[in-house]
């Protein structure tokens, strides 16, 4: 166990793609305007919550191994700089390299540095959330290394000059037909006659890659799990193409969140059972590689990890949002989220969409940081997410505390309160005593006047003009149910005990 | 500062509360108690699923399955250690009827002394290995690199890999599988040919690792 | 057995005949029903919307007005409001510090029930229509709402005891378990979602073919109705317990002035 003598420093928060640059109900509002999108998250989404649903109920003991999976990463975190020690030692035992990088600018410069030093200008890249979310591609096509993305959607998505919108199928916001057009305008070699197949699709992304895999000299990728115990690195992957950047380049270079450890070789038999039913639906994901240092005769001999903070620290320093790090990145609640099935991925701004991204980007930045604090407000709180979540990260607790942090981090800093923060207060106090909220529910009756003869009230200002927007308020009862018990049970204070008693219950209830 | 010990120091900051680090419940199965014929069934099941080719033979007959797969390939590839009794069956010579390059041998062998170039392995049609474990529950081969399966570009490049394995060596559950093996050899886990779910979340079979998948369970 | 009432301020305000409903069955059952006056809101408002310190009144009044009456067990029908009293109040209590508040908190979040809860785990109800008389002939559909599924694990109880009510044609909801979209100010601060999420669930509702989509919760009753009722649809809301207390002689009337009579004015 370490221990921490110092002052506890304040946090330092994260840089990169981690930011929402407008705020979530207008991007919202934007891609609900797009039926095409709606129709092809609503039909992605849809496929593999059933497939998901299938595979975890074949399982007699899923909620044991989550059970055991929640456990291990709260362990990891609490034991964090220890394990990282011990699995530097291990790494660097077996002849591998290990940088440590304060955030995106410091990991981006490390990873061109290792680049350059090869004398190579082009790279084969493995999907990576944490090269994404340091804007790797972009840092390198500056310093003149071309970056070719290998995973069958991120190629999608840099043939097509967007960006990724779900950590697990990047293009998820595409449909066949729009990948076919893409391919055909971006690939030179691509056969024009090409159908809109996933399987003719796949077979041209082969074709087009191929020649890159046999010829790289030099691979990048990031790790799904890091063993600390033996310096182990693992990537779970479907394609062949991890295994390809993985196992032909000579120099191998792997950036990693430092969160992404796990104590030894015995866990791996709880996180390889929740990772591929969570995220792809299926028992097993085609390939996973896994390697210790350099092996001689087999893979590259230069092998690099570059560990990355970039925010994880300060997010960790929050007790109450700490556990959004044990993400695993399935992306499973982002396949059963209500709010994310309608506006997929780019209406969260960051690297991060979905509830995770929701708790994670503004844990990552602070949320204060440009308009991240709208993300923990992308939820209706329905709960969907905990459910998915094979680690068990309660999202809707952390969502409700950042918003929370937002709420208290605007106090006494505004000239004018918001309507929110007035009706907020005002209800505090009605809400706060029987009699009180008696005394309003006598209004009530004059809302039946606004309503008039239909009885609904159609039209309200201010925030509660969202409400009106698309659902009607019935008209108020002539009488509350307060008034109504008074009335009819005469006694007022039915219920509340004589104070003799009310003295034992007061006791126990604190006992 | 360096960065290691900023980073260091950070997160040491960040568990100044010092959380507990909890006990971790280990309740889910760690062994499946199934017999060698249920094993099999299983694993043949799964593997099916994937999209994988699947025959289950007498030891004594491997060889001339093995053959019978390699019937269309014009050159495969074996690790040295493989079992040489695994290919006595395979015509090397030119009676197949097709006609290998001028001056290529048939089989090619990949020796830790005389590794095949990239280039060259991408012209062989098919790879033939060993394996180190499977896991009847998942669907599941894996290679840990000892003699009998090579280095991992062989079983990668070539496009139809023929994997062998011995029904001793089939596992239920993936903890049991994991238990037997070394963790620290560079370890490959392969669930059925190449495949992907990037477009529309539907998986098709065959993207860049082998599209073609023999699973030759000896028992 | 004596059944504390928290009608929930919602109900209490703008669906009485809910509360009516509720006495009415628990009577019916021969219960005492005492209805602790000083209760208002569980605050779940507050604390769902960031406004924890506002949040800490309400929740202090709600424990006060609870932990004072002389009851065996508390009653919600509400689901939400059932989860905010169990798993939000005492963690309100800890965020300000209060650790003798946490624990009155936790004692009264330990005896409060949802609805369907009591009934079933509590009271033993099996058959509504033997136990309690309950008479629905009207095509119904039924919306699980999402805290009473994932954060109190109802289950199946709404769903049997509607099953069980007499002359009732329980029609299945497609995507039952998705949200309705309302998620308290969320409906408000994300209005576009919230909408596109209620508009799905409103066509669910409506391929039903039933007169009206009950549940356990009001706030929820009262988003779905509020989408019917702009939609013109004819179809509408009503929860639960309404269902529970109709009967033959007081049948409640799906249209229009829906009136329950209570087990005590009908003596």
């Amino acid at each position: 166990m370490s221990t921490f003598l110092g002052m506890p420093s304040l946090p330092v928060f994260g840089s990169g793609n981690l930011h929402a640059a407008e705020s979530f109900p207008k991007a919202a509002h934007r891609e609900l305007g797009n039926a095409q999108l709606r129709a092809n998250l609503g039909h992605a989404t849809h496929t593999i919550r059933d497939k998901r649903l299938q595979v975890v109920s074949e399982l007699p003991d899923w909620e044991q191994l989550r059970d055991a999976g929640s456990a291990i990463k709260e362990n990891v975190m609490a034991r964090l700089p220890e394990l990282l020690e011990q699995f530097e030692a291990n790494f660097t035992a077996r002849g591998g390299v290990i940088h440590w990088a304060r955030d995106a600018d410091e990991a981006n410069a490390i990873v061109a540095g290792l680049i350059r030093d090869t004398g190579e200008t082009e790279v084969v890249k493995v999907k990576s959330m944490a090269t994404q979310e340091i804007g790797l591609n972009e840092y390198l096509e500056e310093q003149g290394i071309a970056a070719f993305e290998t995973d069958l959607a991120e190629l999608i998505v840099q043939l097509d000059h967007d960006k990724p919108s779900h950590i697990l199928v990047p293009a998820i916001h595409k449909n066949r037909t729009q990948i076919r057009d893409i391919f055909l305008r971006e690939m030179p070699d691509a056969d024009p006659e090409l159908t809109d197949s996933p399987a003719v699709l796949a077979m041209a992304a082969r074709a087009h890659l191929r020649r890159k895999f046999l010829t790289a000299k030099v691979a990048v990728s990031g790790a799904n799990f890091a063993l600390a115990d033996s310096g182990t690195l693992a990537v779970v992957e479907s394609e062949g193409n991890g295994r390809m950047c993985l196992t032909l380049p000579e120099t191998l270079i792997t950036v990693m969140g430092v969160e992404k450890l796990l104590p030894g070789w015995r866990d791996l038999e709880v996180f390889m059972q929740l990772l591929p039913r969570s995220s792809t639906g299926e028992r097993m994901n085609p390939y996973t590689s896994l390697w210790t240092g350099v092996t001689e005769g087999d893979g590259p001999r230069n092998v690099h990890l570059v560990l990355l903070d970039n925010g994880r620290s300060a997010a960790l320093a929050d007790e109450m949002g700490r556990s959004a790090l044990h993400c695993i990145r399935c992306s499973a609640c982002m396949n059963v989220c209500p709010v994310y099935e309608r506006t997929g991925g780019h209406a969260y701004g960051s690297t991060y969409p979905g509830p995770i991204g929701a708790i994670l980007s503004p844990l990552l930045t602070g949320i204060e940081a440009e308009e991240n604090s709208s993300l923990p407000y992308a939820s209706s709180l329905c709960g969907a997410c905990y459910d998915a979540c094979p680690v068990k990260i309660n999202i809707p607790d952390i969502l409700v505390h950042l918003r929370s942090k937002d709420v208290d981090s605007k106090r006494g800093t505004k000239k004018l309160p918001s309507q929110m923060d007035v009706g907020m207060k005002a209800a505090s106090w009605a809400l706060s005593s029987g009699k009180r909220l008696g005394l309003v529910e006598k209004g009530l009756p004059l809302g039946r006047l606004a309503a008039g003869p239909d009885k609904k009230i159609s039209k309200l200002p201010g925030i509660a003009a969202g409400w009106t927007q698309s659902r009607d308020i019935p008209a108020p009862p002539p009488e509350s149910f307060r008034s109504w018990w008074a009335r009819e049970h005469g006694n007022p204070n039915d219920g509340v005990v004589p104070p003799q008693e009310t003295a034992t219950q007061g006791k126990e209830g604190q006992a | 500062m360096s960065a290691r010990e900023d980073i260091l120091g950070r997160i040491r900051s960040a568990l100044s509360d010092a959380p507990a680090a909890p006990p971790v419940p280990r309740e889910y199965r760690t062994t499946s108690e199934l017999d060698e014929e249920a094993l099999i069934l299983l694993l043949v099941d799964r593997l099916v699923d994937y999209k994988a080719q699947v025959s289950v033979v007498p030891a004594a007959e491997v060889p001339a399955r093995v053959a019978e797969l390699l019937a269309e390939a014009r050159s495969y590839v074996v690790p040295a250690g493989l079992d040489a009794g695994w290919l006595a069956a395979v015509d090397d010579g030119t009676s197949t009827g097709r006609a290998a390059g001028a001056g290529t041998e048939r089989r090619r062998v990949d020796a830790a002394g005389a590794p095949l170039g990239v280039a060259e392995l991408d012209g062989i049609d098919a790879v033939v290995t060993a394996s180190a474990v499977a896991v009847a529950e998942t669907g599941t081969i894996i290679l840990d690199g000892s003699p009998n399966q090579g280095r991992r570009a062989i079983s990668l490049v070539p496009d139809h890999h023929i994997c062998i394995v011995a029904a001793t060596d089939i596992a239920g559950i993936l903890p049991e599988a994991l238990r037997r093996i070394d963790g620290i050899r560079p370890l490959t886990m392969i669930s059925g040919p190449s495949a992907t779910s990037d477009i529309e979340l539907e998986r098709v079979e065959g993207v860049h690792g082998p599209r073609r998948l023999d699973v030759i369970i000896s028992r | 057995m004596r059944i504390a009432l928290f009608a929930t301020c919602i109900v209490d305000a703008m669906y009485p005949r809910t509360a009516q409903a509720t006495v009415s069955i628990l009577e019916r059952l021969g219960h005492e029903v005492v209805f602790p006056a000083g209760q208002a809101c569980c605050g779940q408002m507050h604390v769902n919307s960031g406004y924890l310190k506002e949040a800490v009144p309400v929740v202090a009044n709600h424990v006060a007005a609870f932990d004072s009456a002389d009851y065996d067990v508390a009653v919600a029908p509400s689901g939400s409001c059932v989860a905010s009293v169990k798993h939000q109040h005492p963690m309100v209590a800890r965020s300000c510090g209060d650790t003798a508040l946490e624990a009155r908190a936790t004692a009264v979040g330990a005896k409060t029930y949802e609805l369907s809860e009591l009934l079933v785990d509590v009271l033993g109800v099996t058959d509504a229509a033997a136990q309690l008389g309950s008479y629905f002939p009207h095509r119904v559909t039924y919306h699980p709402s999402c805290h009473g599924m994932r954060l109190l694990r109802l289950g199946d109880r709404q769903a049997r005891l509607l099953r069980s009510v007499a002359g009732i044609d329980l029609a299945e909801l497609p995507e039952a378990d998705q949200c309705c979209g309302f998620g308290g100010t969320f409906s408000m601060k994300n209005a576009d979602v919230s909408s596109a999420m209620l508009a799905d669930k409103t066509a669910n509702i409506r391929s039903t073919g039933a007169a009206l989509c009950t549940g356990g919760d009001a706030s929820c009753l009262m988003h779905i109705g509020g989408g019917l009722s702009r939609e013109g649809s004819a179809a509408t809301t009503l929860h639960l317990a309404e269902i529970l207390a109709s009967t033959l002689e007081a049948p409640a009337s799906v249209t229009g002035d829906v009136r329950v009579t209570t087990g005590k004015a009908s003596r």
